[in-house]
This record gives C-alpha cells, sequence and structure tokens, in this order.
C-alpha cells in the first residue's frame, strides 16, 4: 500500500473579530467555506466528504456541533467526521481530511475549521466551568522562562517578534488586530500578563472559521492545467504525549521533534533552513516561535532567537515565519491550525496577497494544543517533487 | 485454506477489549481506558509498543470538563510520543479514522477507542444541547423527547406497535443475560411491561437504554501484519457513514436515508449478514434500522444486548463492532455487521461489515 498524492485546491477563511455577531456559528462556517470553494471554483455538490475541527463544545455551548452544521455545511447526504485534538485540532482536521484523498476513498474533501469564543467564556470554559483557570497564558508562561533560561536569549526577543506579527498583520485583509500604532516600545510598555510575556505578546480571542478543499492527483493537475496552482501535501504527521511526567521537557517536546522530523522525511528535507521557504507556527505568545523553531529542529539549540533578532523570521527574510501575522493576531482556537495549513498552502499557491513571500515553493505549518503535548504539522509545495528526487 | 478475503490493501481486526458495563463507575474516564486497551492489546498478542497510531472517540459534555480526552492519552501509554488523534463522536468513527490512517500505508497497527461516563450528567439537560442552538436547543427538548416523536410516527405508518417495541426490549434484555457486558438484563413479559407509565408518550421506561459507563478498544491491523499476529484475523470488509438534515422536520422519520447510504457504500448486499450487532438505543429503532439496512428475517439482531441492555455513550457503536467480530471468532459466523449513530433521530449512522477467513 501507498497513499495517492493530495492537492488543495481551494481556501477560504472569515474577517476574524472579537465578536461576530452578524453571523451564526452555521454563517460563520458557511461564509469559509464558501470563499473556499469559490477559490476551488466548485460548489458544494462536488464536495464528497465533510470533516470539521474545533476546540471544545463548552467555548460555545453546543455539543457536537457538527450535528447541527451538516446543514450550513452541505453535509447533508454526505460523510461528516468531527475531530478535536485541542489547540492542534485545525492541523489534525486538514491532515483527516487529506488522508479521505490519500487513501483514494474520496475525490474532493471540504475541511473546517472555527471558533466563536464570543458565544461564551474561554477562561471559563479551560476550567471546564470549575473557575480558576490560570488560562494558557499561564499555563505555557513557565515553559517560555524555561527557554530563555535554557538559551540565554536577550529579552527583546519576545516583543520584537510580536512586533513582527503585529506588522504583518496589516498586511492581511482577514486578520483580527491591527494595532495601528504598533512598536518595540509600545509592546514592552503593555502590562505583563504571565511573566515573561506581555498583553501585547499574546493572542487575541477570536470569532473565526478556516475552510480547506482537497482533491486527488487528477483534481490538483486540473487546477494546474487551468492556471490555477495547487498546493501539494508533501508529508503529513501527528503526535501527542502525556502532559506531564518526570522527564518531559515541554521546551524541547520529544513529540514536537518526532512530528517535524515525520514530515521533513517525507518530504525529503534534510537542511530545513535551505529548503523551506517560510513557515507557519502556532506561535499564541512570543516567546514560542524561537522556542518552536528550535524544539521542531529547524534552527539549532539556541540559535532561533538569533534568527528573530536578526529579521531573519521577517516577511523579508531568508526565513519567513507567520507571513499571516500568525495565532497573534486572530485566534479562533478550532481554526488556528487550518489557518497555520492554509497560510502554507497559499504561499506556495502564489495566492497570499500582500504577504506573499516571494518565489515561495516549499512551506510548513504546525499547530500545537493542549499542554503543548499536541502537534500537527504539514509540509506542502508548489511541485510534487520541488528537490528533483 | 482459502481466502475469501484479507487482500493486501484490507484491514482486520485482530483484538478487542470490552469494559464491564454499570450504571456509576467509581473510576475515572482514563482508567476505564486504561483497561480496555490493556485489555485490547494482551487479546491480540502484543504490547502498546508495537500500536502505530491510536484514536479515541469521547465527549467533552459527557465528561463535563473541556479537553476531557487529554487526560485519557495515559491510557494509550503515549511515551515515546505517539501517532494520535481524537473525535468528539462514537469510538466507532475512532476506528474509522484508524482504518482509514492504516491505509495510507507507512504503518501497521492502530488502537481505536471509545470511552463514556454518562453517569456524571442528566441527559435531559445534556442532550438537549447537541441540538441547533438557535431554534431547537431554547425549546429543552432532549434524546427522549425526539425519540418518542420518531415513534409515535413509526407506529401511526403502522411500522411498529407498542407490543412489539415492548417485545424488543424483553428479547434483548435476556439475551443480555448470557453478555458479561450487559447493565439492564432479566426475563421480562411484555403485557406486563405495557402496564407501566409513559416517561414520553408512546414511550415507556422499557423503551428506552439504561444509563451506562463503559469503554471499549479494538486493535487493527494491516492484511500482512494481521496474518502475522492472528490465526483469524476478522477482516473489515466495508466501512462508511453518512449524515442528514439536522432538523427532524426535514426527514422522513419512518426511515433512515444516512443508514440506508452507509450499508450500500460499505457493500451490505454482497452476500448475506448473520448477525447484526445494531446501536439502537430505544426500542422502535430496532425495526427501523433493520429495514434501512435492508436486513431479512434471518438476521440475528443484538445477541448481546444491544444498547437496551448496555448504553456507554461514545463507545457504544464500538461495543457493536467488537460484538460483530465475537460473532466471528468465538461464534463461528462469516459475515457480521456493526452500527453506530449519533445525533436526533438516528441522523448520523456508520455501518461496518466484518468478514472471517473461512467461508
Amino acid at each position: 500500500m501507498s497513499h495517492q498524492p493530495c492537492a488543495i485546491v481551494g481556501v477560504g477563511q472569515t474577517h476574524h473579530k472579537s465578536r461576530r455577531w452578524d453571523v451564526s456559528l452555521g454563517g460563520l462556517v458557511r461564509e469559509a467555506a464558501q470563499r473556499a470553494l469559490d477559490d476551488a471554483e466548485m460548489t458544494w455538490k462536488d464536495i464528497d466528504a465533510v470533516v470539521v475541527g474545533k476546540a471544545p463544545d463548552l467555548f460555545e455551548g453546543v455539543m457536537k456541533p457538527e450535528l447541527y452544521l451538516s446543514d450550513a455545511l452541505g453535509a447533508t447526504g454526505k460523510p461528516m467526521f468531527r475531530v478535536h485534538t485541542a489547540g492542534s485540532v485545525g492541523g489534525t482536521t486538514g491532515i483527516v481530511a487529506a488522508h479521505h484523498v490519500e487513501t483514494g476513498r474520496h475525490k474532493r474533501v471540504l475541511a473546517v475549521g472555527y471558533q466563536k469564543q464570543s458565544e461564551g467564556n474561554a477562561q471559563f470554559a479551560l476550567g471546564s466551568g470549575k473557575g480558576a483557570s490560570i488560562g494558557a497564558g499561564g499555563a505555557f508562561a513557565p515553559y517560555m522562562r524555561s527557554y530563555i533560561d535554557r538559551s540565554g536569549a536577550p529579552l527583546d526577543v519576545g516583543p520584537m517578534v510580536a512586533l513582527k506579527d503585529r506588522l504583518n498583520a496589516f498586511k492581511n485583509p482577514y486578520a483580527h488586530l491591527k494595532i495601528a500604532d504598533i512598536s518595540l516600545e509600545k509592546v514592552k510598555a503593555s502590562p505583563m500578563m504571565w511573566d515573561p510575556v506581555r498583553f501585547l505578546e499574546s493572542c487575541p480571542s477570536s470569532d473565526g472559521a478556516c475552510a480547506v478543499v482537497f482533491t486527488d492527483e487528477e483534481g490538483g493537475k486540473a487546477a494546474a492545467a487551468a492556471g490555477r496552482q495547487p498546493a501539494w501535501i508533501l508529508g503529513s504527521a501527528v503526535r501527542s504525549e502525556p502532559a506531564s511526567f518526570p522527564g518531559r521537557d515541554p521546551v524541547a517536546p520529544v513529540g514536537a521533534a518526532d512530528c517535524a522530523a515525520d514530515i521533513f522525511a517525507q518530504a525529503g528535507i534534510t537542511r530545513p533552513l535551505e529548503q523551506i521557504d517560510c513557515a507557519e507556527l502556532y506561535v499564541p505568545f512570543s516567546w514560542y516561535e524561537p522556542m518552536w523553531l528550535e524544539a521542531h529542529h529547524i534552527a539549532a539549540p539556541g540559535e532561533g532567537w538569533k534568527m528573530v533578532e536578526s529579521g531573519a523570521t521577517a516577511l523579508d527574510g531568508s526565513f519567513p515565519v507567520n507571513m499571516s501575522g500568525g495565532v497573534l493576531s486572530s485566534n479562533p482556537i478550532g481554526a488556528s491550525g487550518l489557518l497555520r495549513f492554509a497560510e502554507a498552502a497559499n504561499q506556495v499557491r502564489g495566492m497570499a496577497g500582500e504577504h506573499q513571500v516571494d518565489g515561495a515553493k516549499v512551506a510548513i505549518a504546525q499547530a500545537y494544543g493542549a499542554s503543548a503535548q499536541y502537534f500537527a504539522m504539514w509540509a506542502v509545495s508548489s511541485s510534487l517533487d520541488p528537490f528533483g528526487s | 485454506m482459502p481466502k475469501t478475503t484479507g487482500h493486501d490493501n484490507d484491514i482486520a481486526i485482530i483484538g478487542w477489549s470490552i469494559s464491564p458495563m454499570v450504571r456509576n463507575i467509581e473510576y475515572t474516564e482514563a482508567r476505564m481506558l486504561l483497561d480496555v486497551v490493556t485489555g485490547a492489546v494482551n487479546d491480540a498478542g502484543i504490547t502498546r509498543d508495537d500500536v502505530d497510531f491510536t484514536c479515541a472517540g469521547s465527549c467533552d459534555y459527557v465528561a463535563g470538563q473541556a479537553f476531557s480526552f487529554v487526560q485519557n492519552i495515559d491510557a494509550v501509554g503515549a511515551w515515546p510520543p505517539k501517532r494520535d488523534s481524537h473525535v468528539e463522536m462514537d469510538g466507532a468513527w475512532a476506528l474509522y479514522e484508524a482504518w482509514m490512517r492504516l491505509q495510507i500505508g507507512d504503518i501497521d497497527v492502530a488502537v481505536a477507542m471509545g470511552s463514556g461516563r454518562s453517569s456524571t450528567s442528566d441527559p435531559e439537560l445534556l442532550y438537549s444541547m447537541e441540538m441547533d442552538p438557535y431554534y431547537l436547543a431554547p425549546l429543552g427538548a432532549d434524546a427522549i423527547s425526539f425519540a418518542a416523536l420518531q415513534a409515535r410516527s413509526l407506529i401511526e405508518a403502522g411500522k411498529v406497535t407498542e407490543r412489539q417495541m415492548a417485545e424488543i426490549a424483553a428479547r434483548t434484555r435476556k439475551a443480555g443475560k448470557d453478555s458479561p457486558y450487559s447493565q439492564v438484563t432479566g426475563d421480562f413479559d411484555p403485557d406486563e411491561l405495557l402496564k407501566t407509565d409513559y416517561v414520553r408518550n408512546p414511550l415507556r421506561k422499557h423503551d428506552l437504554p439504561p444509563i451506562t459507563d463503559g469503554a471499549c478498544a479494538v486493535v487493527i491491523a494491516t492484511a500482512a501484519r494481521a496474518r502475522e499476529l492472528c490465526e483469524n484475523p476478522i477482516w473489515i470488509t466495508g466501512f462508511a457513514h453518512y449524515t442528514e438534515a439536522h432538523y427532524v422536520g426535514m426527514r422522513d422519520l419512518r426511515t433512515s436515508n444516512s443508514t440506508t447510504l452507509a450499508a450500500k457504500a460499505a457493500g451490505i448486499a454482497d452476500g448475506p449478514i448473520e448477525v447484526a450487532e445494531i446501536q439502537s438505543a430505544f426500542t422502535h429503532e430496532e425495526p427501523l434500522l433493520v429495514e434501512a439496512l435492508g436486513l431479512g428475517a434471518d438476521t440475528l439482531i443484538n445477541p448481546s444486548g444491544g444498547p437496551l441492555s448496555a448504553n456507554p455513550v461514545m463507545a457504544t457503536g464500538l461495543v457493536r463492532i467488537s460484538e460483530a467480530a465475537s460473532q466471528i471468532r468465538d461464534n463461528g459466523k462469516h459475515r457480521t455487521l456493526g452500527h453506530s449513530t449519533s445525533g436526533p433521530c438516528l441522523q448520523q449512522n456508520l455501518v461496518c461489515i466484518l468478514e472471517g477467513d473461512k467461508a
């Protein structure tokens, strides 16, 4: 057995905001899905199966909402699948949807990730309605402090990441946060939330959705022949590990390294910094950018923060990271992973608009969840064989 | 021995484990899963280290906690880190994802799980929350109310009678007496059952499933690995699921189109089905599903006692598939079926067809 090629031929997303009170849950997912179908030049009838991903149902107060959303997503009379792997879920949703095609079971599959956080109180739901939740920032702050300790990174690095992503967000018409007079000084002057993370180094709470249309080799080639560049999936992987036990290293989780090594091997990537043109990493708090560059073995240990400091991860740098503005600029949790995966696809399709990396041919995307213990990644390219193997 | 199935691209069930089914388990969901994962890998003659992929099915609302599945990862023993996924669906769909994952071809063995502790919640409050949040959930109508609507439409269509429903309750709970995985069993007289009050007209207490805590795990493997590990792999020869309109008013409640679609896609017509384990949690759903699946009088339905004997929500469907597998391995059957469902009035349905090597 070996799997068949899978192409991304359509990407859509909503305008992400604090409160999308102009749309219902159904309206929100449909807005993203319709844009993805339009991008793919398909209609609802063309879709064979739908995969929905989102983080906890307690965030909106709707249990197993894929049941209610089957009508809005045109899934009636089709297979409808629901994934939930915490913050990594958007990535996992894309991968599960791709498997529907790679196994040859379906030709055209729609993946949708969403969260409408204004419907509830995420902080309350994170504590399972019991209150006293320390939230994601509180949970991850010790890991970031540990990274700073270990790497000796200057304290400016976090604010530099925040500034870069917030500047990138200006180039993304869908981004939630666009802070007009953003500057390094302003980031550093913002209130300390969870040491070392300041307010402007943190992700927002967003309403939003993302949708991606997957198709088989024939569909991908047909799109290319019609002048619509597809993104080919070179490799995808997920890994999970327990939340806590003696010896677990949440700064450089083995699951993250294994996940990256898996997609690099599938894609034929041996020199990531040279062979990958850009990356969308799940960075909800600034320090995760250098930490994840190292944990996923993109940069050598201790080198991640130097890439930030030198400007290498800026949009015009040698290894752009989070061209879209990233999770720091838009965070509808259940969609955030799929937004990363979709941005990577749009980059290699040459369809990233003002935040396009010139000539991007190979891009990677990553998402993580829970106590930094669920990981999902993929590598995509404008070519099925970008390295001429 | 001639192989009727087991082609190179096929996936087989090689082991499983079902937890005891109880009204209120004393320990956590992770602990329930720990036991069935251990049981399933032991049954398959492997260890956790041999497992390349795991996929769990569970529900935060049933557990009453956001990210509830995260603790369940301890049952998997995901160290070194594992390829792993989770569906907010019955474990039967977790098996579907695992089955699909093995077809990618790079790995050989997967474990699918389902688990639920319904005892921690009030079903009447809980199941109204899986309805459309704008127009249906505020009505407070729960799964039993919707089931009653469907039962009424079946009765009025002449497809079932209250007496037949009582007979189904009596038959399945008698069958459950022989199963180690049943909760509510016994010998009941349909005439006596019909004298009891309605819970929701036309449903009486015997028409309803019990509230059950339970879990199930199933080990599957690629064809080559299955033959290495197992003398009698149970081949998954058909596997499909479909959903339909959420609003019950938009559906013909006297039938189940998504069940028929799934059965057809799974190739049900390719041969006779000797035993069907179906997720008919309410008595009237049994004749409805049997008809939608196109099964004849010669198919044995829910010899385990079915969901009317034990209903561990989020594992009930995976238990059906395990019981269908058991009919082949332990009872000499050749071709059986497991069915699962989700949503109001059987909105979404899954069919898994199993075959043994022996013709």
